[in-house]
């Protein structure tokens, strides 16, 4: 039977990689080989999954230097001559082993104002908008995003710009912003438009390139630099 | 620097890129064209000397390149040497002067003198 | 890419404004530098630059395209890249001569 050389990181920030050897089968993913380690070889490793099936994105970690989802990926279309390398995800701090804090992701989600603020109670009529809306297209566009972390350890200006608030959060202010029925998009896009903001995006789409849902954070980046252009101009700002 | 700010500093650049892009093709257009057959000082200066519209075209093209560069730089610095705030600003602001200075210099010794 | 050459560009620019004010000193003056610009190390130099230049217009025309056109497939990325290393072959062939 043939083997896979797998290297894992253990430790937190400081740390190193340790070396295991795991029977490769068909089909198998790379999350397959992390709880074949866990419960063969080394009970002490921290890894987090969850639904397994490609639905929850608690999986995501890096292999071979790319951000990915474990459950859906297979090791034939990873594993360079039989090895593979697993560290935690990119841009977060390390807890333990491949397990990050997600906390700095989603505190960066709420700084960008990614909350929905309705205006309306529950005595009033529904908001009506039509499917066909280009405003609710481009919301429907960027709305499947479930938080893995993805876009966020594939983006350099994350790494070179610390405050950066990252495509996620600002994918999801653009939905909001282009949500009928939101009213807080005055804060909203304040908040996306300093320093740190919606700016530092340079384009580079390591973010659409590695959603595993495909979705596409630089499009709605570049509906917030519009946006925020117009308001400026028109100094709505 | 706050959302206004940093907006219209993306406006700017945008639009100091889309004036360059003109620019610069038809700068490098003009140099081939006049490159052919050699160069000479009395060639050139003959040419450009007085000229007006020169004048305009280059001055435009002066300032564009003289905000948009600094602009490209500032992010470039933030984000490989993590050289922010103010200090940052002021460094770029004295680029642009020079860019500026030295362009408009250039400018009036080429297109300069009477018509 | 895109901002390796933009600073490359940016600090040969001073040079070049520099180079150009020369001939504020007189034809003479301005004879003498354009001499020394067929020596074969600047003539590559030259041609370095202008490389650059197209590498970073190509890529500036995909960033705008991007930002200001309705999101559609990224194939106007293609279109404006293609249409730049035309330009960049021609204008090299071009100096060339």
């Amino acid at each position: 039977m043939a083997s896979l050389r797998v290297k894992v990181w253990r430790g937190a920030a400081q740390g190193a990689f340790q070396r295991f050897e795991v029977p490769r089968h068909e089909s198998q993913t790379v999350l397959d080989v992390i709880t074949y380690i866990q419960r063969h070889l080394d009970a002490s490793l921290a890894y987090r999954f969850a639904c397994r099936v490609g639905m929850c994105g608690s999986c995501a970690m890096t292999v071979n230097g790319v951000a990915r989802w474990t459950c859906r990926t297979h090791v034939d279309a990873v594993a360079e001559g039989g090895a593979l390398e697993v560290a935690p995800l990119g841009h977060l701090p390390v807890i333990r082993d491949l397990v990050t804090d997600m906390a700095p992701f989603f505190d960066k989600w709420a700084r960008a104002r990614g909350q929905f603020q309705g205006a309306r109670s529950r005595h009033d009529d529904f908001a009506r908008i039509a499917p066909d809306d280009p405003d609710r297209r481009q919301v429907d566009a960027g709305i499947e995003c479930i938080g893995c972390g993805v876009c966020y350890a594939a983006c350099d200006l994350v790494a070179w710009n610390p405050a950066y608030l990252g495509p996620a959060a600002l994918n999801r202010a653009w939905t909001l912003a282009c949500d009928a029925r939101d009213v807080g998009n005055r804060e909203r896009l304040r908040a996306v438009g300093g320093d740190a903001g919606c700016h530092a995006c340079h384009t580079q789409m390591g973010c659409t390139e590695r959603c595993p849902k495909k979705l596409s954070p630089t499009a709605g980046i570049a509906g917030l630099k519009r946006a925020l252009a117009h308001a400026a101009l028109k100094g709505t700002l | 620097m706050n959302a206004r700010g940093e907006t219209l500093l993306w406006l700017v650049q945008r639009a100091s890129a889309a004036v360059l892009a003109f620019c610069v093709l038809v700068h490098l257009a003009t140099i081939i064209v006049a490159v052919q057959g050699g160069l000479s000082a009395a060639e050139i200066l003959g040419r450009t000397r007085g000229n007006v519209a020169g004048l305009v075209f280059y001055t435009t093209f002066v300032i564009a390149a003289a905000v948009h560069a600094p602009i490209g730089l500032r992010a470039t610095l933030g984000e490989w040497l993590g050289w922010r705030g103010a200090s940052r600003d002021v460094a770029l602001v004295l680029f642009a002067a020079l860019l500026a200075g030295l362009g408009l210099r250039a400018v009036a010794g080429v297109f300069g003198g009477a018509a | 890419m895109h901002r390796l050459s933009g600073i490359l560009l940016a600090l040969f620019l001073p040079v070049h404004f520099w180079a150009l004010s020369q001939s504020l000193q007189g034809a003479a003056q301005f004879d003498r530098f354009l001499a020394w610009t067929t020596l074969p190390a600047v003539k590559f130099a030259e041609w370095g630059i202008v490389v650059l230049l197209a590498a970073h217009l190509a890529g500036g025309l995909r960033l705008l395209v991007l930002e200001f056109l309705p999101w559609r497939d990224w194939q106007k990325r293609l279109a404006a890249a293609a249409a730049a290393l035309a330009l960049a072959v021609g204008l090299a062939f071009a100096l060339a001569l």
